[in-house]
């Protein structure tokens, strides 16, 4: 068979795939990036053209840095995007405090108890994730079992207020995507070569010794995979910090979110979307290394 | 080999996360059984919201088009996702493969609310360029999803695509079949099982999806989640708890039934095994 026939044939599989991401993914960006340089007007779409011809025939570009200047001036984005970043750090940091002895406690029971523990933290994920926050609700709220509970143990007087702040924020990122932390652990303290731990047992180290020196590094490729799973979507998550935060828990996704659909300022919300990939890009750039090293490692 | 079993404060840690996750799902099915609409008042045992529930045309309409929204879009993601995995296992060099790389695996870390404005910045621009869509409903949620999902597809099915071994395919092409027919009848069954898993994890991600949907649904069109965000928003309503016990009914079994399945499908592999081992033992 020619080769040539076979070099354009291959062209079948590629194009299909590629022409679709180009439309679907990639455009859209290019689409955003060009009216986070337009006015934002009252029409249907709420934005300027950019391009536009003169009644002589001549073409015009209108293009605007304000968007820009108002992410810069206006506090409210950039703090956002601290609160953003700060918020997804410390829940992932608690999801991992809470994921790691639960993905070593499985790792550690015997076979048939290990499916069965992995078959009940992966089914969450497989229900609704807004309703599981909903779900979350139930518990944390004024009314909720928590403070019923702790009412009824005698441990506070009045209802503690956990729903509609901060905290519930954490919670709720925690709650959601504990899965998330606890596979990737699980699968490599699972891989753990458990002859190390009996050597430096058998030479007298302390547990805690052995767990510090040979369990916790070696099983850093988890740690580093987990959190990325937990702290890359938290950084953008809408639902939780709408649901479940308070007026001051403001999350750039929540940001954006009220921008597009209670300001109608598509302009700037475009402006935020663009800011916000090009910073997510460090952290990212900073997993696709780690995951790298890890390949060829 | 004994493995050491779990430390103390390990086995507390997995207790109390399990204590976690499924006490919240456990509390929501209560209510739901609640005659009383309040949350601080037990009213007795009811089934009264799954009734209210069921004839609720608004959540039943939005459930129904998310099914639709969730089967067409893992479908096409799956067939999409799975040519994208095979040209870039087969094929070692082509122009723009860095590009496809790059664009399988972005979807995976861009934030939803950024691929719903995008999205949605798409088919205005497009409409107003080549007038098309006219409307956002059905089919731009469906390419919406599409577009997000075949990522999954590709990450979970490259792995299958790229152990399945060739010299097989090349072995039937040699004794007359056709590329793709070498292809559909040899590799496709090897790989069936990851296909399935990725089916079904678009599936759930399309039903999952709040944020994409709603800048790329129009005024008419309501999935499922959407309807949901704006009831519970406004706080608790029972018949949402209705709703969620359904959900984590449907999805218990689901997995369950998979399960069993596999199960079954593994014992009979090693039936199948034993087997043809004992016959070419006995040179049959």
């Amino acid at each position: 068979m020619p080769n040539s026939l076979r070099g354009q044939s291959h062209w079948l599989l590629i194009l299909p795939p590629l022409l679709f991401l180009c439309i679907f993914f990639l455009i859209p960006f290019a689409f955003a990036f060009k009216i986070s340089f337009a006015d934002s007007t009252i029409a249907i779409p709420p934005f300027t053209k950019l391009l536009g011809a003169t009644p002589d025939g001549h073409f015009t570009l209108t293009a605007t840095l304000e968007n820009y200047r108002y992410l810069v001036t206006d506090k409210v984005y950039i703090l956002s995007y601290i609160f953003s970043l700060r918020t997804a750090f410390f829940s992932t940091l608690l999801c991992l405090l809470l994921g790691y002895p639960m993905a070593y406690g499985i790792a550690r029971s015997s076979r048939g108890t290990q499916n069965i523990l992995l078959l009940l933290v992966i089914l969450p994920f497989w229900t609704s994730f807004l309703l599981r926050v909903y779900a979350l609700e139930g518990i944390i709220s004024e009314h909720g079992l928590l403070n019923r509970l702790l009412l009824w143990v005698g441990v506070i007087n009045q209802p503690l207020r956990i729903m509609h702040t901060t905290l519930a924020v954490y919670i709720g990122i925690v709650y959601s995507y504990l899965p998330f932390m606890v596979l990737p652990l699980y699968a490599t303290l699972e891989k753990l070569d458990t002859t190390l731990l009996e050597a430096a047992a058998d030479l007298g180290t302390p547990a805690w010794r052995a767990f510090l020196d040979i369990t916790l590094p070696l099983s850093m490729p988890g740690i580093i995979a987990g959190s990325m799973l937990v702290l890359i979507p938290a950084i953008g998550e809408f639902v939780i910090p709408a649901l479940l935060g308070g007026p001051d828990s403001l999350m750039i996704g929540r940001v954006l979110w009220d921008e597009f659909f209670d300001n109608h300022n598509w302009p700037v919300a475009s402006a935020v979307a663009t800011a916000f990939l090009i910073l997510l890009v460090g952290p990212v750039a900073l997993y696709q290394h780690y995951q790298m090293k890890e390949a060829a490692a | 080999m004994r493995r050491p079993s779990a430390p103390t404060p390990a086995l507390a840690a997995l207790g109390f996360g399990m204590a976690f996750l499924y006490i919240p799902i456990l509390v929501l099915i209560g209510y739901s059984f609640n005659a009383s609409a309040l949350v601080t008042v037990w009213g007795g045992f009811s089934v009264a919201w799954y009734g209210r529930l069921l004839h609720n045309r608004q959540v039943l309409d939005a459930a129904l088009l998310s099914l639709e929204v969730g089967a067409a879009a893992a479908t096409c993601a799956v067939v999409l996702g799975l040519v994208a995995a095979i040209a870039l296992v087969r094929i070692p060099k082509f122009r723009f493969r860095f590009l496809l790389a790059g664009m399988i695996h972005a979807p995976l870390v861009v934030p939803e609310i950024i691929t719903g404005i995008t999205l949605l910045l798409l088919f205005v621009s497009m409409g107003q360029m080549f007038g098309w869509p006219k409307h956002r409903d059905f089919l731009t949620i469906v390419l919406a999803h599409i577009s997000f999902c075949m990522a999954y597809v590709t990450v979970t099915v490259l792995p299958r695509v790229a152990s399945a071994d060739l010299d097989l395919e090349e072995a039937a092409m040699d004794l007359g079949a056709g590329r793709l027919r070498a292809f559909t009848e040899i590799t496709l069954p090897i790989i069936a099982p990851a296909l399935l898993s990725a089916w079904l994890l678009c599936f759930t991600l399309s039903l999952d999806d709040l944020v994409i949907s709603s800048f790329v649904a129009g005024p008419g069109s309501s999935t499922l989640p959407m309807v949901i965000y704006s009831k519970v928003k406004l706080g608790v309503s029972p018949d949402m708890n209705a709703l969620a016990s359904l959900v984590i009914l449907a999805v218990s079994t689901g997995v369950g039934c998979a399960g069993w399945l596999m199960r079954r499908a593994d014992q009979r592999r090693i039936k199948d095994m034993n087997l043809a081992s004992a016959e070419s033992r006995l040179g049959v």
